[in-house]
């Protein structure tokens, strides 16, 4: 078992990656804040389904199941862009 | 002679058993209703929320979401070690995801530290309340996950689990991850959300 050839391990360092691009990258204020949350939160709704697919074993899950918990990174970001969008509306 | 053998297809199941699965998704579930209501409290005052904000160490927030990939991974490849019968590699793997449970821990007081020394309260204003208590309920997940782990590393260090005895390691496995993904979410919304 080499740990270097193994998916979880490519998934690892992706989703490590993915996090200082946000973190260092992202946040600052090279881009408008409209697009820099946009793509925060899009990353970290990439990094919750690779968390859910690949460490979580939801890939292998019954579909039916795989499919109800592959909606919370869907949902939850796109409700808290919606609340950030309409905050800046009445700001 | 000629030997056909038809593909073999894994049937499609969830680790561990079905209850902890409930559990994570009611747990899911009520993260996602505490994220609306954050929202929807910056809703009414986003610039407290905004000044707030820069108060909080988004170095340390980073670095916090890498420990706890870090620790995912570990333990991910302590359940597939455990699952092709390398039952001397697991405790290994799992004892990676119990010291960097307790990195988190560490950093996590590092940060509160930090907050209290600079007078900063739950009770100081909207911002700050939720702060502590996302973080806080967060932070009991991390607790009770690593004393799992660390529960894991133990009985796997006498050889307890095996590819035919996962069902505990990979239930407290699924209960992690669900850690590490709530905490990926949860960084952005309080250190990375920038105002408009």
């Amino acid at each position: 078992m080499s740990v270097l050839r193994e998916r979880v391990t490519m998934v690892w360092l992706g989703l490590m990656v993915l996090t200082c691009v946000t973190t260092w990258g992202l946040s600052k204020d090279l881009l408008s804040p409209a697009v820099a949350v946009v793509g925060i939160f899009a990353i970290a709704a990439v990094k919750v389904s690779y968390v859910m697919l690949d460490f979580m074993e939801l890939r292998n899950a019954p579909i039916p199941v795989r499919f109800a918990f592959q909606a919370w990174p869907v949902v939850v970001p796109m409700m808290i862009l919606g609340f950030w969008f309409a905050t800046s509306a009445l700001v | 002679m000629v030997v056909l053998t038809a593909d073999r297809v894994e049937p499609r199941r969830l680790p561990g058993v079905d209850g902890v699965w409930v559990a994570i998704g009611a747990d899911s579930v009520i993260f996602a209703i505490l994220f609306a209501s954050f929202m929807q409290a910056r809703l009414h005052n986003p610039a407290v929320f905004e000044a707030s904000r820069h108060t909080l160490n988004m170095n340390l927030g980073g670095i916090d979401t890498l420990i706890l990939l870090t620790s995912s991974w570990s333990v991910v490849l302590g359940i597939q070690a455990l699952k092709r019968d390398l039952v001397d590699r697991a405790p290994r793997y799992l004892l990676g995801g119990v010291l960097t449970g307790l990195m988190f821990m560490v950093s996590k007081s590092i940060e509160y530290f930090e907050k209290f020394a600079d007078g900063i309260r739950p009770a100081s204003n909207d911002f700050y309340m939720w702060y502590f208590t996302l973080t806080g309920i967060h932070l009991l997940h991390v607790v009770f996950g690593t004393s799992l782990l660390t529960y894991l590393w133990v009985r796997s260090r006498r050889r307890a689990y095996s590819s035919l005895q996962r069902v505990v390691p990979e239930c407290v496995a699924s209960y992690w991850h669900l850690v590490d993904l709530l905490w990926i979410m949860i960084f952005p919304l309080l250190y990375l959300q920038r105002a408009a």
